[in-house]
């Protein structure tokens, strides 16, 4: 947190891989060692640690979708991530986070999901259902009961503060 | 005002990244799936990935970036450096041009290089070819699969060694024998040879997995290292020098190294000879090229994964270099290789430049930190203040470059005259500092205010003309002011012109209001109990907008709420009248029998009414029960309303005591007339020849001097308003902070979560005490030149004094309000008063005629007469002979007419334009409507039908029940079928038309039961009916968006 940057390098975000784990991450990637972070040091960043929603980025963005990252992955999510990464781009990410079973669809329950993980529960849930149906029923453009990456595509690019909420600085 | 000029240099960056990456990983994990690498070759660009990574990425400048990595990687094992191999080479040279001095280190690695010039030269051929023979890669990929890496490299090489030659000869013969038609060739090879790779890329990626792990095969490879160290060493001297004569040859290009594109070109040149093509492929490859090389840009937003994108990258970069150059011929060879360094060096210079000037943000890093603890709502109040900052810092600068350097410099010094001196009665005095706080004694006879400036039409040896300067440098700070902000006003709305419909209001609240960029714990329970309530907000709007609950109670509480606030701003107005009045009368008596508070008493009334009203207008608005929001931006307006009265109050009860300024200055006026005339009379009775007697300045009398007054106030003004900011700061924030911290420890409820908890930074009252003082900055600058320096300052204390404030005792507040909405109504906010604040200045100068004794226009009737004057004197006749014609009413109304006009049809275009995007989105929100209902009903008629058909099948299958059982099996059948197309219709509404592979399956059944001839007449023929359920479909897919 202490060095806030627009720009981060390459370099920097090795550096900051291997603080997670120094004793699992060597020095020395010549040899693509095989290393990968278990998602409870991922998740414990603090630039992830406040975000109601790091357990499905960091599932999203690692390759075996338990959230243990490789260095790969962890350049991807940053990737994304950043200030700088296309607007499309981040609709994808932002729809596959969303995404909660993994079916290419929000339907009801991802929505239900996200509500409560958004308000920590707060909402009853009579409140809940009436604003998953107001989503759907504003965002579904082909009208099947549930968001495809289309439709979200559609209604997020049009949000003014997608593209200003939607990224993490290292 | 939001920061997205950045961008640009974001996005190389972003670029580097990637491309650095896919680079490493291309050469450190993909290397065993390369096409047709030798295994051997395939190693050492392993091992030299390093020093690969820096140099062949496409964007050079990239190298900076691993600078770090490579660090370590020059640390790394000896193990793991396989003896030179042309692509180490290559590499290396390149290195030698781009940064020699980290070539220079890494001798080591290329001193372990033993391979003679020749063998490189001819591997390198070699490698060219292999491309082109895919029998041959075939061959070679087949044992490489097999063999574990160990035994691998050993028998690769030696297969290497026959294989090229053979390859040469080969393909020498190739070449000369059929040109035109290889070139089609290796565009076919070029495709499937991909299409093999991807998929045994994947089985290569997993062998390597395994052999990784493979701990032997390393050790066996830091053996045979060490042992050919020693015959490495020796020929290290001649590579070195190698190197530098390359160095010299080589002019960089990007995709690899230019050593190697060079002669990659010469054997093209025998491959692919660009004569020998026909136009039509020459332009096929320069198509594909092209795709390849849209590719590669556009690889950065393709959503795939990392390994995906490496593959790619690095095949099209291959195809990319090795088609382009057929492309060009000859010179035109060499002047594309220039073009391509010239794009890459322009392109390092625009990313430099780009982060240099994002570098010379200033506070970008404090407000970024601020950003990610608070959100972007207090963020904005930052970049608010800091553009703040920026506009000043020119206003100072024209003040102080065109009026106070000049006169200070040039004009007449202190003590020369009497405006210039402090006068003998004050003299005592005047360096007090309680005098000097409150901008009296020395400070009034500076060039800090209007009177000390001589009326000396040029000054100095440059014959600059002061009191013209000086009144259009107050022309020039309103007008650059009001140019400024209503730029700004118009980029903000440009940017969210788009934002402002409702249509996805519960959606985007979904989807996109948690800010990522939170990552502080306290700050994110705050984002979450934000959240909820707007959910709640928008949940009971939805709500609202259906029923009305007793709307006679709330119009009457809104009623007199609004009666009680008008009553509070009228009473504040009369108690700032009544203040500054007696403080007038106070003056009269003379300061100094007066306590502290009668002094100070306006400004100290004006700060604590601005304290406390606002508090009691939040109390106020509670009664009126306005959807949060709406509230705000009423107690901002009443805010707004309060800061704007009590300053007109203020400019008020100035005008009186102008006036009776200028009272007391006609008589003084007639004082020094007689007074000068027995001072002569009483000298030098009536001799004129005698020198005139000199009176020290000090002791001249003088008039009153209005305008320096004005200025005093204002500056008085502007201090003590920053006084109180930052007490009310040290008080309220920091000490309560303090107190609540660490007398929690001891006390009997929770002072955290209870009640005084620590204070919440309140974006939108700092944005309106800023916006004032800009206010009262612009109103007084001219009659004293110092304030925007004054304000300079001010803004600087607080930039750093507000950030330490937030970031060490604010909790961020509850109400959140959005940055980017909101801006648009400071804005909208300051040019009101920006309007307002010119408005008495401009009457000042205008109506009122500028003191006898003091200022720059002294002796003039009116204070723009400077400019006739400048006219009549400074430019040749007939250019004041035409602008008085120009200023001629006859010209000037219908002018002023004509631009009415343009304004009021600008206007009306304008608002026609909005009508019709208006309609135009009512209409698409019509069609989406439409498109549901559309769907809904075909979905329905599906379903019946079906339920229909089905009915009848069973129907159909009672009455012949002792019929063949194939009807049952086909109804099953028809069952899944009819289920099918629902579901394929559910997942995409937008493909092709569902029904139509139904149709025969369906018709199966049915018509066997009309053969049989057993139902009723009103025959249902689901293929047949639903045929125009497709047609409906097209069309409302076709309407969709």
């Amino acid at each position: 947190m202490g060095n806030k940057q627009t720009i981060f390098t390459a370099q920097q975000l090795f550096y900051r891989y291997r603080d997670l784990a120094p004793q699992l991450v060597p020095l020395d990637y010549t040899n693509h060692p095989d290393v990968k972070l278990p998602y409870e040091l991922i998740g414990s960043m603090p630039e992830l640690k406040d975000n109601p929603f790091r357990q499905r980025i960091a599932e999203v963005f690692s390759e075996d979708g338990q959230g243990n990252m490789t260095l790969d992955d962890f350049l991807d999510m940053f990737s994304v991530l950043s200030e700088m990464a296309p607007r499309d781009l981040k609709a994808y990410y932002a729809f596959k986070i969303y995404d909660f079973n993994n079916d290419d669809f929000l339907c009801k329950s991802d929505l239900e999901k996200t509500l409560n993980k958004l308000t920590r529960n707060e909402l009853t849930e009579e409140e809940v259902r009436m604003v998953c149906e107001k989503v759907i029923d504003e965002a579904d453009l082909d009208n099947d009961g549930r968001l495809s990456l289309e439709d979200f595509q559609h209604m997020i690019v049009r949000a003014p503060d997608f593209l200003s909420t939607f990224h993490i600085r290292i | 005002m939001q920061l997205t000029h950045h961008t640009p240099a974001l996005q190389d960056t972003r670029t580097h990244l990637h491309v650095l990456f896919l680079w490493q990983r291309t050469y450190l994990d993909e290397a065993p799936a390369c096409d047709a690498e030798d295994a051997a070759a395939v190693r050492s660009i392993k091992a030299c990935s390093s020093i690969r990574l820096q140099l062949t990425s496409p964007l050079d400048a990239a190298g900076s970036l691993c600078e770090g990595i490579q660090d370590h990687e020059r640390k790394m094992p000896r193990d793991s450096l396989i003896p030179s191999e042309n692509d180490t080479d290559i590499e290396l040279d390149f290195a030698g041009e781009d940064d020699f001095q980290e070539a220079h280190e890494r001798k080591k690695h290329r001193g372990q290089r033993r391979d003679t010039d020749r063998e490189k030269k001819r591997r390198k051929n070699s490698r060219r070819k292999e491309a082109s023979s895919s029998a041959d890669r075939e061959k070679e990929l087949q044992p490489r699969h097999k063999k574990t890496e160990r035994s691998r490299r050993r028998s690769a090489k030696n297969e290497q060694e026959t294989k090229r030659s053979k390859r040469d000869e080969e393909g020498r013969g190739q070449t000369t024998r059929r040109k035109t038609a290889k070139t089609k060739k290796n565009i076919k090879n070029e495709k499937t040879k991909k299409t093999d790779d991807e998929m045994e890329g994947e089985a290569g990626e997993r062998n390597e997995k395994g052999k990784k792990k493979h701990g032997s095969a390393k050790k066996g490879e830091r053996k045979e290292g060490g042992s050919e160290h020693v015959a490495k060493e020796k020929t290290q001297v001649k590579k070195k020098k190698k190197r530098h004569k390359k160095v010299v040859e080589t002019s960089s290009d990007q995709e690899t190294s230019e050593e190697g594109d060079d002669e990659e070109n010469a054997n093209e040149d025998e491959e692919v000879r660009p004569e020998s093509l026909s136009p039509e492929e020459l332009e096929k490859l320069k198509e594909a090229v092209d795709e390849k090389k849209k590719l590669i840009q556009s690889l950065r937003g393709k959503p795939w994964l990392m390994k995906k994108k490496l593959v790619t990258l690095r095949e099209s970069q291959e195809f990319v270099e090795k088609y382009e150059g057929a492309l060009g011929k000859g010179k035109g060879r060499k002047l594309y290789a220039y073009k391509v360094m010239m794009t890459k060096r322009w392109m390092k210079f625009q990313r430099d430049f780009e982060n240099f000037k994002t570098a010379c943000i200033p506070w970008e890093m404090k407000i970024k930190e601020i950003e990610s603890h608070f959100g972007s709502s207090v963020a904005s109040y930052f970049i608010f203040l800091r553009w703040m900052y920026g506009i000043n810092m020119i206003l100072f600068g024209l003040t102080f470059g065109l009026v106070m350097v000049p006169e200070a410099l040039m004009g007449r010094p202190y003590g020369t005259i009497p405006r210039k001196t402090v006068p003998r009665a004050e003299e005592a005095s005047a360096m007090d500092f309680a005098v000097l706080w409150d901008f009296k004694g020395y400070a009034q006879y500076s060039v800090l205010f209007y009177g000390y400036y001589n009326n000396q039409r040029a000054v100095g040896w440059l014959k600059f003309r002061m009191p013209l300067s000086y009144f259009l440098v107050g022309v020039g700070t309103v007008a650059y002011s009001y140019m400024v902000v209503i730029r700004t006003m118009a980029r903000n709305a440009n940017e969210s012109g788009i934002g402002d419909d409702n249509s996805f209001n519960f959606s985007w609240k979904t989807f996109t209001s948690w800010d990522y960029l939170i990552g502080n714990p306290e700050t994110a329970d705050n984002k979450f109990a934000s959240i909820t309530t707007s959910f709640k907000e928008a949940i009971l709007e939805e709500q609202e907008s259906r029923k009305d609950d007793n709307i006679h109670l709330t119009r009457f509480l809104r009623v007199l709420a609004n009666f009680l606030v008008l009553c509070c701003l009228a009473g504040s107005g009369y108690l700032i009248y009544f203040v500054v009045r007696r403080s007038q009368k106070f003056t009269l008596d003379g300061l100094e029998n007066h306590t502290w508070w009668e002094r100070n008493e306006v400004n100290m009334v004006m700060s604590l009414l601005g304290m406390f009203c606002p508090m009691l207008f939040d109390v106020i608005s509670t009664l009126e029960n306005y959807h949060p929001r709406v509230a705000l931006q009423w107690q901002l307006g009443r805010i707004f309303a309060l800061f704007l009265g009590n300053l007109y109050t203020f400019i008020i009860a100035l005008m009186d005591e102008i006036n009776l300024k200028r009272e007391e200055e006609k008589i003084v006026k007639f004082n020094i007339t007689t007074w000068e005339a027995s001072l002569y009379n009483g000298t030098v009775s009536g001799n004129f020849t005698a020198p005139p007697v000199t009176i020290h300045p000090a002791d001249v009398p003088r008039g009153p001097c209005w305008e320096t007054m004005v200025g005093q106030e204002f500056v008085r003004l502007i201090i003590s308003d920053t006084m109180t900011t930052y007490i009310t700061l040290l008080i309220g924030d920091f000490l309560r902070a303090v107190l609540v911290r660490f007398l929690n420890y001891c006390w009997c409820w929770d002072l955290e979560a209870g009640f005084p908890s620590y204070s919440e930074f309140d974006v939108s009252g700092n944005v309106l005490g800023l916006i004032f003082n800009q206010g009262m900055i612009w109103m007084g600058a001219f009659y004293a030149p110092c304030l925007p320096a004054l304000n300079v300052l001010r803004l600087h204390v607080s930039m750093y004094l507000q950030c330490w404030a937030v970031m060490c005792c604010n909790v961020p507040q509850e109400r959140v309000f959005k940055a980017s909405g909101s801006n648009n109504f400071y804005m909208a906010m300051l040019l009101v008063i920006l309007f307002l604040s010119t408005l008495p200045a401009i009457y000042t100068i205008v109506t009122i005629p500028p003191s006898f004794d003091c200022g720059p226009f002294s002796g003039k009737n009116r204070m723009f007469d400077v400019i006739q004057e400048t006219l009549e004197s400074d430019f040749p006749a007939w250019f004041s002979k035409v602008f008085s014609y120009a200023s001629n009413p006859g010209l000037v109304l219908p002018f002023i007419l004509l631009m009415v006009l343009a304004i009021y049809y600008l206007q009306s275009t304008s608002k026609s334009y909005k009508q019709a995007n208006v309609e135009l989105k009512k209409k698409l929100q019509m069609q989406n409507e439409e498109n549901k209902k559309k769907n809904k009903r075909a979905a329905l008629k599906a379903q019946l039908d079906l339920e229909e058909a089905r009915k009848e099948a069973s129907q159909a299958g009672e009455l012949q029940k002792n019929n063949n059982a194939s009807i049952q099996s086909q109804e099953a059948d028809e069952e899944n079928h009819s289920r099918n197309p629902r579901i394929y219709h559910g997942r995409n509404g937008r493909g092709p038309p569902p029904f139509t592979d139904r149709e025969p399956s369906t018709r199966g059944p049915v018509s066997r039961n009309y053969h049989h001839g057993n139902l009723s007449t009103p025959r249902y023929l689901p293929g047949f009916s639903q045929q125009s359920d497709p047609t409906t479909y097209r069309a409302s897919n076709l309407q969709n968006p």
